[in-house]
């Protein structure tokens, strides 16, 4: 079983059929011992980081989700669910993320040429770094997610296995042992993202 | 590389497409779900479901048209049509659109964009416009097209944009129907004046059409249409194949 993170941020709706469509049972929920007895964890996220960070600590799920990953389950944060996995974040002033992957959160105005629009909203390829990582198992280099964002991760170090190109090049996804994020939605990118999701659920086994 | 995007886009009436017709390997192809899992195995990119049913018992089927194609497909899904407040934003929100669109709501209540935002972000908000030429000015049309409001397009779409509309659907009148291409000096105007991601809409009669489109205005993002996918006049993977050739980064599935 597949425990989503339900810390009152965003709509998992589509993140829950999809995992349905690849077969695994998966739960929205908040609560510990579910959470605990899950095989994996995905931590979602849409909106601002600040009020998402917030949430996360005064649900106690900050906790948790630190005391899982710790313990060795997989867990795979996505879009600004990656981004809280990080140390830091610079969206609108600065603040604390979980620090469980090396890595900070900075505007993409800040890399991108002026004239590239923000948020980057659409499909954009993957480009794996390093050895290739059994999240990408079955995909290719080259096939296209789906991303919205404004702001992107920065200073991942060797945690960086994939890149995207919007005038620079942004952090796709990483991983350091059994904690996976990736910036762009698998639930939303079609076959590719079916593809990941799968990878992602046969981790740990 | 940011791929340009091909949307779909399918007029619902109560729980059924409008204009849906003969596709080989398609059972239904009035229903909604059947199309958007057709679209999506060809390579839309992304699907625009519109609303146009009036009656309270409509509204119902639709909503849960949507709910069952967000539990089948899984790219990015826009809802429009009829949206006039921050309850029909939640209402498809629940569904499983990613982002809504309004058009005639916003112009009757402009305020609807900035909540909306504020309440889910500005890549949820899609503002769509209807635009013609009047005298030498580009003016916006409410009601489908039917009403000049006498506001001129170009300021329109920057406020909405101020207020935190994170895409802009511009369709053209006096192209729509038409099928001679897309609205280029328009589309040209807008692409300008902002800084997000513009889709170009009404006029698309055939592949060329896209490629002019998006050689002949490198900034757009996108190009929708309607009848000419559903009549299969273009195959979406014919146009992505024929984008790709022309040196315009395309999905290709």
């Amino acid at each position: 079983m597949i425990a989503i993170i339900d810390y009152g941020v965003g709509n998992l709706f589509s993140l829950q059929s999809s995992l349905k469509y690849i077969g695994q049972e998966a739960a929205v929920t908040a609560d510990p011992e579910t959470i605990r007895s899950a095989d994996r964890i995905i931590l979602p996220g849409v909106g601002a980081y600040e009020d998402a960070a917030r949430k996360l600590r005064e649900s106690g799920m900050a906790e948790l989700v630190t005391e899982v990953a710790k313990a060795g389950k997989p867990l795979m944060g996505i879009c600004l669910g990656m981004q809280l996995l990080l140390e830091k974040s610079y969206e609108y002033g600065e603040h604390e993320g979980l620090g469980l992957v090396k890595g900070s959160v900075v505007p993409i105005a800040d890399v991108a040429p002026a004239d590239y629009k923000i948020p980057h909203i659409g499909w954009n390829a993957l480009k794996f770094k390093g050895e290739k990582d059994p999240l990408f198992k079955y995909i290719k280099e080259g096939d296209c997610v789906y991303f919205v964002h404004s702001f992107y991760a920065t200073d991942c170090a060797d945690n960086t296995i994939a890149v995207t190109e919007y005038g620079a090049e942004l952090t796709a996804a990483v991983a350091d042992g059994n904690v996976y994020g990736c910036q762009f939605h698998p639930e939303k990118s079609g076959g590719v993202g079916m593809k990941i999701l799968k990878a992602f659920c046969e981790m740990g086994e | 590389m940011i791929t340009k995007r091909i949307i779909p886009c399918l007029d619902v009436k109560d729980g059924r497409v409008v204009k849906g017709i003969n596709f080989k390997g398609l059972g239904d192809v009035a229903s909604p779900v059947d199309l958007a899992e057709f679209y999506t195995s060809t390579g839309a990119d992304e699907l625009v479901f519109y609303d146009i049913t009036a009656s309270s018992e409509g509204r119902k089927l639709f909503t849960e048209i949507l709910t069952e194609t967000a539990g089948r497909v899984f790219i990015p899904l826009t809802v429009g049509g009829g949206i006039s407040t921050l309850e029909d934003f939640d209402r498809v929100l629940k569904c499983g659109a990613d982002k809504v669109s309004v058009n005639s709501g916003a112009i009757r209540n402009p305020e609807i964009i900035g909540q909306a935002a504020k309440l889910y972000g500005d890549q949820c908000v899609v503002i769509s416009v209807d635009i013609a030429l009047v005298d030498g000015v580009y003016r916006v049309f409410s009601r489908g097209g039917r009403d000049n409001t006498g506001m001129e397009a170009i300021d329109w779409i920057k406020r909405c944009v101020a207020d935190g509309a994170g895409e802009v659907v511009v369709n053209s009148i006096d192209t729509d129907g038409v099928k001679q291409g897309f609205d280029i000096p328009l589309l040209k105007e807008v692409c300008k004046a902002v800084n997000v991601p513009v889709i170009a809409s009404g006029g698309a009669g055939c592949i060329q059409d896209f490629i002019d489109l998006f050689t002949e205005i490198p900034d757009i993002d996108a190009g929708l249409a309607a009848s000419i996918f559903h009549f299969g006049e273009v195959a979406i993977s014919d146009l992505k194949k024929a984008m790709t050739k022309a040196g315009i980064p395309a999905r290709e599935i």
